[in-house]
């Protein structure tokens, strides 16, 4: 028996009664005595609380300096990563020689490094990868001392002003560090859940004491992974792993926007990152299939696995869904999943087999709820 | 009614009612479930032996099965229920029964938990 990692929020969960699993290696909470629906639709109305100190901190130092550090990561991410300005963060995805995804991530421009947060599953190989393939210049650090929460919701920014005023002045994808009580905290405003909100890095030693903080607070209730995995899936975003892996481009994976001009065909820096050759190809001409939204047509979910048809009656399998469930806010099954990309088009209808009936299934916008980050 | 009502393994609840069944999941099935969302019930009329998949049950967290408890016919099933999932959450015990079933040896009832014994399982 493998023992669970424990985040330095593991004593704060037992005492707000969460119901701990494993996951990716650490004991976390799935959720808390509110409930996965609750807890779901309080994100939405009012600020959930989440741990996410299991996922990779990572830093890039050089004494080359940052510009330096992006450039060369732009071997490994297809992203424009000199064109993070200081103080700014962007999604990213590490790709492998044959176009697959490795892992996606977000990468911040401190000034002097880049700070990358990767998922938790795949740190260990992540933090590899950066080490054999980054020129040696470039150090790569993993932040171990370090707690890493996200307050998510409508209140969320009025919640943390009350301890960390500077973030009223930031703006969606922002990636600060302020002094707080004469510690730095790295704080974003991003996060997983199609609401406005921050993630936060500080110091190990006070997360327990900020997150009891923010919970005695009116608006603010701890959120487990259950409704972490359905607020994100509401807000049509990936999960790595089910929705996108090493077998799905980022054109398949319906992630082409996160790859920027300059790196495309003709732009000024194009290609040089590994398995360009499909990815550009597949960006100039379009993939064979694209994970789409999925809108089950009768009140059953659908979940990671189920089949997909053309029709009806048809034999052959066309496609998959890759993560589904029930929308809390939308009182609704939902899904996502790969379709040919010739059935993949909004309000195309094909059928998912499911215990042993075919359903109607359309193929739907996504986000299936509106974000509300604040721009 | 402590006499008249039975428990399985499984977490269901068993009520008689005239030559009927009445079958249920128990509040503790309920709670670990979590929120319900979707209920799939059998057809009227179904002829099921103990332990067939009867009933399919989806909390926002995962799906489940209800089995048959015992051997015999399902005669009415409660359509409303897959109305209003939630039921299950707020009411296992009464307005959420699932279905009625007839039992063809009604003596087999007594194999099952009473509900000391159901409570001593669920500790």
């Amino acid at each position: 028996m493998t023992t669970l990692n424990r985040t330095p929020l593991y004593d704060f969960h037992v005492s707000q009664g969460a119901k701990m699993v494993p996951f990716a290696g650490y004991d976390m909470p799935v959720q808390y005595p509110l409930g996965v629906m609750k807890e779901h639709l309080h994100t939405r109305a009012q600020a959930g609380l989440f741990d996410v100190s299991h996922m990779g901190q990572v830093m890039l130092t050089s004494d080359q300096g940052v510009e330096a550090i992006a450039l060369a990561l732009e071997a490994l991410v297809p992203v424009s990563v000199t064109g993070i300005a200081q103080g700014r963060q962007r999604y990213g995805i590490f790709t492998n020689a044959q176009g697959g995804i490795l892992d996606d991530l977000m990468i911040a421009n401190t000034g002097e490094a880049l700070f990358l947060v990767v998922n938790a599953a795949c740190k260990g190989a992540d933090i590899a990868h950066l080490k054999a393939n980054l020129p040696a210049h470039i150090t790569v650090t993993e932040i171990t001392d370090r707690a890493l929460l996200a307050l998510q919701g409508p209140s969320a920014e009025a919640a943390l002003a009350r301890i960390v005023p500077a973030v009223t002045d930031m703006r969606f994808m922002d990636s600060h560090r302020i002094d707080v009580n004469g510690a730095e905290w790295w704080i974003s405003r991003s996060g997983y859940t199609g609401e406005d909100g921050f993630e936060i890095s500080l110091p190990a030693g006070v997360a327990a004491d900020f997150a009891a903080t923010l919970c005695e607070m009116e608006e603010v209730a701890p959120i487990g992974l259950g409704a972490r995995d359905s607020l994100r899936l509401e807000a049509g975003l990936c999960l790595y792993g089910h929705d996108i892996d090493i077998t799905t481009s980022p054109a398949e994976g319906n992630i082409a926007w996160a790859i920027q001009k300059v790196r495309r065909t003709g732009g000024a820096r194009a290609g040089g990152f590994a398995g360009e050759a499909r990815i550009l190809a597949e960006l100039d001409d379009a993939p064979t299939r694209l994970r789409v939204g999925l809108l089950p047509q009768g009140r059953a979910p659908m979940r990671e696995g189920t089949p997909l048809f053309a029709t009806e009656e048809s034999a052959e399998q066309i496609g998959v869904i890759t993560s589904g469930g029930f929308a809390p806010s939308l009182e609704h099954p939902i899904a996502m999943g790969y379709l040919p990309t010739g059935l993949a088009a909004t309000g195309t209808r094909v059928f998912a087999q499911l215990r042993g009936k075919r359903l109607a299934v359309i193929v739907a916008d996504m986000p299936f709820r509106p974000s509300t980050y604040k721009r | 009614m402590a006499d008249d009502i039975k428990f399985t393994e499984e977490h269901e609840w068993l009520r008689v009612e005239g030559d009927l069944v009445v079958v249920g999941i128990t509040e503790h099935a309920a709670t670990a479930l979590g929120d319900i969302v979707f209920i799939e019930l059998p057809e009227e009329g179904t002829t099921v032996s103990k332990d067939d998949e009867v009933v399919v049950i989806e909390s926002v967290k995962a799906a489940s099965d209800i089995l048959a408890p015992l051997d015999g016919e399902i005669v009415e099933v409660n359509e409303p229920l897959a109305e209003d999932p939630g039921k299950v959450n707020e009411d296992p015990l009464g307005d959420a029964w699932f279905f009625k079933m007839k039992i063809e040896d009604m003596s087999a009832l007594d194999d099952l938990l009473s509900e000391a014994e159901y409570k001593a399982l669920i500790g």
